[in-house]
């Protein structure tokens, strides 16, 4: 029984790090409807702009103001060279951008700091808490207690500023919004440069982990189940979807991967969206924005 | 062409016949240079370049007809290619006496019936939903091949080499052999596809694309349409992974049909452009020859030493960068640069 909650909560912990991939996605969709696949990219992008800063002999705050600054800027740019051009082609026009957004960022990331692994210290160890009979691991709990921290100023920045409150105008209802003077690709800015902090947070905390690498790009393939389960436009739908994920995604892995051979994980998610997507197409919490033929 | 009856007399007649002309003279020319090709070209260029052209544009006409043609979106090309590759060559395994072409054909088979299936959620979602769909086949197939050992005949490191190519007793082994093995193969299949997209069944997948409502309401079979453009855009991928693992890289195995393959016949079809046959074609040339003029210009440039990683890197942005570009600037991508080309020679050549 132990061993089994054990596995839940490394799986529930995990699912903390794809809830904050999905974090991002969800903003810049509620913003700008756009399907953001270049948001893993962003993750890379940012863990490896602030690692090598910090390599480079910047202490840690100025790095990461550093950092905040690329990314902020990398929101202005994506929104004057992909988004304006873009405004009113198809949403397939405006994915496959995305695609090549993250091709692009994945490229310039390595060119310019390398493809090396590095490694990444946030003085947070990672030693086992025991307590209960469950044994946790520190670093998962700071990253869990992080992650619980921006969602919280995500909701304050979206209740109470003005450009938060304009954001959830927008994503109510965009002609609406224009008509009451919103300037709109402003605001795609802000929710591209919201989406690259989540993203730089992310990436510190998956990078800690896993060390600063390529298949840090690669979470943006495991936040796509997290949305279609916990719905494209809910921040708790994230949440949700990011834990269902990780909870069963490693439940899967030990007590049924290992009959098949393992290696569950590249998959299980996305038949557990499958399974979403055939019983309830707009997630857990998503408004009912899916065209259902 | 002129749309004008009023407008149509003598002198439009003679042009159209001169038009018609110079294209049979283009189309005459293309073809004489494809067939002359293994007489003026390198065993390299022939085997390392002209075949992975052709079996990755024959990838993206499968992917075009699903996503240009049909509008449904698909990432899981490469995993249909391997499909495909597999089934060919487990057909081959079981029954060595199966001629080649008809076990080439089983695959694109067992690509369509995996293609089908895997659309099946297209029936009731649309847009990115279906993106999680086919990333679904992406995962759970390269994880079949890489983790059951029927597939590849039980072999210990799961690496296959692909049977001789012998097609009706003639041996296809040489580089120009495997290069006339992906012509013969390519070539009807494109020309079939072409003209599957002018006639009906193409014009139900246009009719999708464009609005699905109005498409149902004038009574096209949506439902089928779909279904059909996943199986016959996954059977010319089925048909292209089978060439890509017999003709080009002489073994099966799951690994090189992984997710960035899947994006690359992606790309190709967007450079090339969306809604063309010819399209992936140009992609597929623009896609394969790129990185080796990227290759000999940095070389020369730069000197000898230059690291492959950052090569890599710097072809990644710019192919980024083209993908957006074209999006921007010409959706229609290099099949509408090359007609709009096409059209100003056809100008100056008959003196408009």
């Amino acid at each position: 029984m132990s061993f089994f909650l054990e596995v839940l909560i490394g799986g529930l912990l995990a699912g903390v790090m794809y809830t904050m991939v999905a974090l991002g996605f969800v903003i810049i969709y509620k913003a700008s409807g756009v399907f953001n696949f270049a948001q893993g990219a962003m993750v890379l992008f940012a863990a490896l702009t602030f690692v090598s800063l910090v390599e480079r002999g910047l202490s840690f705050p100025w790095a990461l103001a550093g950092t905040l600054g690329v990314m902020l800027l990398l929101a202005v740019a994506i929104e004057r060279v992909v988004l304006r051009p873009l405004v009113n082609a198809p949403p397939l026009a405006l994915f496959l951008a995305t695609l090549g957004l993250a091709s692009v960022l994945e490229g310039l990331a390595q060119s310019v700091w390398g493809t090396q692994v590095h490694g990444l210290d946030l003085y947070v160890s990672d030693v086992p808490l025991g307590g209960l009979g469950v044994q946790v691991s520190r670093f998962d709990l700071f990253a869990a207690a992080t992650a619980g921290l921006l969602v919280l100023g995500l909701a304050i920045l979206f209740r109470t500023t003005r450009a938060g409150v304009s954001l959830r105008a927008v994503a109510d209802d965009p002609l609406a919004a224009i008509a009451v003077g919103i300037d709109l690709p402003r605001l795609w800015t802000i929710a591209w440069g919201v989406a690259g902090v989540v993203a730089l947070v992310a990436g510190l905390l998956w990078g800690a982990r896993v060390g600063v690498q390529f298949s840090l790009s690669l979470v943006v393939l495991k936040a796509l189940p997290v949305l279609i389960i916990g719905g494209f436009s809910s921040i708790g739908g994230a949440i949700a979807g990011g834990l269902i994920v990780g909870a069963t995604e490693k439940l899967a892995e030990v007590y049924v991967g290992s009959y098949v051979g393992g290696g569950t994980e590249s998959w299980s998610p996305y038949v557990l969206a499958l399974g979403f997507l055939l019983v309830r197409p707009a997630g857990l919490f998503g408004e009912r924005i899916v065209e259902r033929v | 062409m002129s749309t004008d009856v009023s407008a149509w007399s003598q002198s439009e007649d003679v042009k159209m016949t001169r038009k018609t002309a110079l294209s049979i003279a283009a189309t005459v020319l293309v073809a004489a240079l494809a067939l002359a090709l293994p007489r003026l070209v390198t065993d390299y260029v022939l085997s390392a370049i002209l075949v992975p052209f052709l079996a990755l544009a024959l990838a993206a006409i499968g992917q075009n007809l699903v996503t240009g043609y049909a509008g449904q979106l698909s990432v899981g090309s490469a995993a249909f290619m391997s499909v495909g590759a597999f089934a060919a060559y487990d057909l081959h395994l079981h029954v060595p006496s199966i001629p080649l072409l008809v076990s080439f054909a089983f695959g694109g088979f067992i690509a369509a019936v995996t293609g089908a299936l895997f659309g099946l959620p297209s029936l009731r979602i649309r847009g990115f939903y279906l993106v999680a769909s086919t990333l679904a086949a992406q995962f759970f197939i390269e994880w079949l091949f890489t983790k059951v050992g029927w597939f590849s005949g039980n072999s210990a490191s799961g690496v296959i080499m692909a049977p001789p190519l012998v097609v009706a007793g003639l041996d296809f082994s040489s580089p120009g052999g495997h290069y006339w093995l992906s012509l013969l193969v390519v070539v009807p299949l494109a020309i079939l596809g072409r003209n599957l997209v002018q006639g009906r069944v193409g014009r139900a997948w246009m009719a999708v694309r464009d609005m699905e409502i109005a498409a149902a309401i004038v009574g096209v079979p949506t439902r089928r349409a779909k279904l059909l453009a996943f199986a016959i855009g996954s059977f010319y991928c089925g048909v292209a992974g089978a060439l890509w693992a017999f003709a080009y890289l002489g073994t099966v195995e799951p690994h090189g049909f992984d997710l960035d393959r899947s994006f690359q016949i992606l790309f190709i079809a967007i450079l090339g452009g969306l809604g063309s046959v010819v399209g992936p074609f140009l992609g597929a040339a623009f896609v394969v020859l790129f990185p080796i003029a990227l290759d000999n210009v940095a070389g020369g440039a730069l000197g000898s030493v230059v690291d492959p990683g950052l090569l890599e890197n710097v072809e990644k942005i710019i192919f980024g960068s083209l993908v957006i570009l074209f999006l921007v600037k010409q959706p229609a991508g290099l099949a509408r640069l090359a007609a709009i080309a096409w059209t100003r020679l056809c100008r100056v050549a008959l003196r408009e």
